[in-house]
């Protein structure tokens, strides 16, 4: 087992990590956009990691970092204006920041693929996903275009598209949103890669098709065993698959635990606003709680805990001091200074 | 289990005032015009142009704040010299004050450029908007009719009708181009209706009961005019480009009318022994029409955010 | 793809009409014919009525129309007022015209597009700027004071390249006017190809094609520029008919015994044959590339080709 975040100024447990199976581990991660307006700090020191045939939900508003987060392990950030000033990714103990651009290359879809939300803008409208699927052979194994094309008819049978020998000439547009989100997750599967980092994967799909791509990809992630980071702002997708989740708030971790203990005894008052936000059927007829304020903003970014706008249990310390992530049990911390108020109750 | 109290501060000091989210940026809600406007103010080109383009406006409503010699005061004694005290662009063929006529020559550019461009905005915003508004039959026939006139290139259209009308005045000038030039931005405007109708807050505002009149005016028309006046702001420059042109190939104006074109034209033989002749209003003619597609590049900028 | 090209032809039928009567109309409706034929001298009212008759002018204008509609698709374009076959002119002027159009078209297709890509994959950058700057230079000048320039500076003072084309033209010859005449199309294809690359740059796609792991140039290749090149096809295709109209002013620049030489000397003597005649032409020749570019925009685009 490996914890997922630690504070920066604990290295002695890391590297027991590596050698019970850590796929991936982000390291106190800051990423920042250098714009117009001044310097946006969209992730401040974030830590997390995943093991072979586990799975982490990142969890958070949009605005977040989770999806910035992703973005930078892929190394599909547009730098500029993107810059990773600190931190380290290491991807079975190798840091890919360090690494050339070629070898990151390497690992981008084959060791380590994404799905991301919208499968129609991000399918090559004039493409046909025979030909999107195949080239992951043809580049990275090198196989004719008869073969790569042959491998994606299996791959769409794999991820159960109907009629897959005849749509495999067909180009995106041409297909449902749940078959195009299937052929997301075929190109991420097609080299069986060990990681794989769905990016709010369900959330243009219907509710009913939701689920069934959920199934889907928690069924494949078993079969080979692959690390899965999942990044949503859907609590309810998150409960069913994931093993641990980390919360995630302008920026930085401000809580991570395992599923279960999350749900049961939420440690950020964050979390326990998130949780209540769900509608539940034995509350039928009370209203639904609600966070209240917005996100925090890019000018005027509140001092101390950047929640603490919107907390119902905020202090006077919390509009000054940056809380530390707390250790709140093995494998499980907060970002709250009254994290023990917040577990009791 | 460390202790809230005394726990030691241990992470990367960060400050959290710069932890911000990248999709929201400021508190204000802000309007594709006010977004734009103030986009603008910081465009350095949009200055330079916009200046340029008030100084043009203002010489060709007042020439003689410029010079105090007549564009038609022409000495055939000083044919072809070069500058001289009070000359300072030197004479041309016919003897006449080159500094003089290139002043003037601003006014002819200036007024067939923007007349054109009004003429032909409006009556395109008019046939576009009609047919991207009602869509059907009147869109495929207002479609094809601005085909017609779209099949025709605007100098080859310009060099047929103003020879055989023999015209030679600003307003069959203006008034040809307004005709040729309408479909380019009936095109544009019809596609900014089409995509501003199926935009959800006007289907919304439809399925209110709105009236089809408040519809264009409240909500069509203030999000499809920004394409329009991108391409009116840039074809204004190419509008005054084509003018001369036309003038350059004796069928748009002609003399006593001053255009730099026909002084182009008149100084093109003479441009080994004296080329002054020609590069002083071909450097105001190419000037304007460079103020004209700078302030349109500007303003596509500022309304287009995909660009950003 | 077979209904989309039978819609597009047809709706070709009625602008082609519409184009080609709407020039029949400038001409011999709005001009007088028979004076032009005349000049400055008057007719003597027998004869100029003799030549009404056997040219049809009293017949109705849509008659006229008809009937010269029938003769073109004969391939006659009826006789210039100075006896020579219109056809016998284009003939002579047409290759003039296509080589300097082609050699054109190169240089636009070439330049801009490389210009473009450059400036669009380093938006913000150095070399954008600086293709920027250009691009609004060229558009700015006006051709003809561009070929003036060029054809003083580069023919005549630097004399790397003839300031004026012979009667028999040569490759060699056509180049200066070949840049002149494209110039300004050649800006406006960078900075079409320009936007279009930046704004594919950006999208989903893209980002998806980086996470596959694609090698660079291949995202560019394979990716970008299929789809940013459909709307610079589109402008191309429109151009063709530019260009041939554009080429009036250069080559009377460099001499050149073109369409363009033809056509003014038409206007000036007031020819209406060979005015109508080579209008004509033009005109096909552009709504010709339009439909190719709406054909060409099926082959590059699914979307349009299943629609």
């Amino acid at each position: 087992m490996t914890t997922i975040s630690k504070p920066a100024d604990v290295p002695a447990q890391r590297d027991q990590g590596k050698s019970s199976g850590t796929l991936l581990e982000v390291r106190d991660l800051h990423v920042e956009f250098h714009t117009r307006d001044g310097v946006v700090k969209a992730v401040n020191g974030v830590n997390y990691s995943v093991s072979a045939g586990e799975t982490l939900a990142v969890l958070g508003e949009s605005g977040s970092g989770k999806s910035v987060t992703a973005q930078a392990i892929m190394g599909i950030l547009d730098m500029p204006p993107a810059k990773i000033p600190q931190g380290e990714i290491l991807f079975r103990g190798q840091d890919m920041l360090k690494m050339s651009g070629e070898q990151r290359r390497k690992i981008r879809g084959a060791k380590i693929a994404m799905i991301f939300q919208d499968a129609l803008s991000s399918l090559n409208p004039v493409l046909s996903v025979g030909y999107q699927l195949g080239e992951m052979f043809r580049v990275h194994q090198g196989l004719s275009k008869k073969a790569a094309k042959a491998k994606s008819v299996e791959l769409m049978d794999r991820v159960k598209i109907p009629a897959a020998s005849k749509r495999v000439d067909d180009y995106p547009h041409q297909f449902s949103g749940g078959m195009r989100q299937r052929i997301m997750i075929a190109m991420a599967l097609a080299l069986e890669p060990d990681l794989i980092i769905a990016d709010e994967p369900t959330t243009a799909l219907d509710v009913t098709v939701q689920a069934q791509v959920m199934d889907l990809l928690a069924d494949l992630q078993r079969e080979f065993n692959m690390g899965l980071i999942l990044i949503t702002h859907d609590l309810g997708v998150v409960a069913d698959v994931a093993d641990k989740i980390a919360v995630m708030y302008a920026g930085r971790i401000v809580e991570h635990a395992p599923v279960h203990e999350l749900y049961k005894n939420p440690a950020h008052p964050y979390t326990r606003g998130l949780l209540d936000s769900i509608p539940r059927l034995d509350q039928k007829g009370q209203e639904l709680y609600a966070i209240k304020g917005l996100p925090p903003n890019l000018l005027n970014t509140p001092p101390g805990c950047a929640f603490n706008p919107r907390c119902p249990k905020a202090q006077d310390v919390c509009r000054t001091e940056v809380p530390p992530l707390h250790t709140v049990a093995d494998g499980r911390g907060s970002a709250c200074h009254f994290w023990e108020e917040t577990i009791n109750g | 289990m460390p202790d809230t109290e005394t726990s030691v501060h241990t992470q990367a000091p960060v400050d959290a005032a710069d932890v911000v989210s990248v999709e929201l940026k400021t508190d204000k809600p802000r309007s594709l015009w006010g977004d734009a406007w103030r986009d603008l103010r910081r465009n350095p080109i949009f200055y330079i142009s916009a200046v340029l383009i008030l100084f043009l406006v203002v010489i060709s409503l007042w020439p003689s704040l410029l010079t105090s010699t007549s564009p038609y005061a022409c000495d055939i004694t000083k044919s072809k010299q070069g500058p001289a005290a009070g000359h300072p662009f030197g004479f041309n063929t016919q003897g006449c004050d080159v500094y003089a006529r290139t002043v003037y020559g601003a006014r002819a550019s200036v007024v067939v450029g923007v007349c054109t461009t009004l003429l032909a905005a409006v009556f395109g915003c008019l046939m576009g908007g009609l047919a991207g508004f009602f869509g059907g039959w009147w869109d495929s026939i207002l479609s094809r009719v601005g085909d017609i006139f779209f099949g025709i290139p605007i100098l080859l259209g310009g060099i047929v009708f103003l020879s055989v009308i023999k015209g030679g005045s600003i307003f069959t000038v203006v008034l040809l181009m307004a005709i040729l030039g309408w479909p380019q931005i009936a095109r544009i405007a019809r596609g900014s209706v089409i995509t501003a109708k199926q935009q959800d807050y006007v289907q919304a505002a439809r399925a209110l009961g709105a009236s089809t009149s408040r519809m264009l005016l409240r909500h069509i028309t203030p999000n499809a005019l920004a394409p329009v006046i991108v391409v009116a702001t840039i074809a204004l420059g190419t509008y005054v480009s084509l003018e001369a042109t036309l003038s350059f190939l004796g069928v748009g104006l002609k003399p006593p009318t001053v255009s730099w074109g026909i002084d182009i034209s008149t100084a093109a033989t003479d441009v080994r022994n004296a080329p002054h002749m020609l590069l002083y209003p071909a450097g105001a003619l190419s000037i304007t029409v460079l103020a004209f597609i700078m302030l349109g590049d500007a303003v596509r900028d500022a309304l287009d955010p995909k660009l950003r | 793809m077979g209904r989309y090209v039978i819609r597009r032809l047809l709706q070709m039928v009625p602008v082609f009409i519409g184009t080609t009567f709407l020039i029949f109309v400038m001409v011999y409706a709005i001009g007088d014919p028979i004076a032009a034929m005349f000049g400055d001298r008057t007719p003597d009212p027998a004869t100029a009525a003799a030549i009404r008759e056997s040219l049809h002018l009293n017949d109705p204008l849509w008659s006229q129309y008809l009937q010269y509609m029938a003769g073109i698709f004969q391939g006659d374009f009826g006789t210039s007022f100075n006896g020579t076959p219109v056809v016998e002119l284009m003939g002579n002027a047409f290759p003039n015209t296509i080589q300097l159009t082609l050699v054109a078209f190169a240089i636009e297709l070439v330049v801009g597009l490389t210009l473009g890509v450059i400036a669009g994959l380093r938006r913000g950058r150095l070399v954008d700027t600086g293709v920027l700057i250009f691009t609004l230079l060229v558009i700015s000048i006006p051709t003809f004071v561009t070929g003036y320039v060029l054809q003083y500076f580069i023919g005549v003072k630097l004399g790397w390249a003839a300031p004026a084309v012979s009667i028999d033209v040569t490759l060699d010859q056509l180049l200066l006017p070949g840049i002149v005449l494209a110039g300004v199309s050649l800006a406006y294809v960078s900075r079409l190809t320009r936007t279009s690359i930046a704004e594919n740059l950006r999208s989903d796609y893209i980002r998806t094609a980086t996470a596959k792991g694609l090698p660079r140039r291949r995202v560019v290749t394979v990716h970008l520029m299929r789809n940013s090149l459909i709307p610079v096809v589109t402008f191309l295709g429109t151009d063709i008919g530019g260009l041939m109209a554009g080429a009036v002013v250069t080559e009377r620049i460099f001499n050149i015994q073109g369409v363009g030489y033809q056509l003014y000397q038409g206007i000036l003597r007031q020819n209406s044959p060979t005015v109508v005649g080579f209008v004509t032409i033009l005109v096909v020749v552009f709504l010709a590339a339009n439909l190719l570019v709406d054909l060409l925009y099926a082959v590059l685009d699914p979307r349009i080709r299943y629609a």
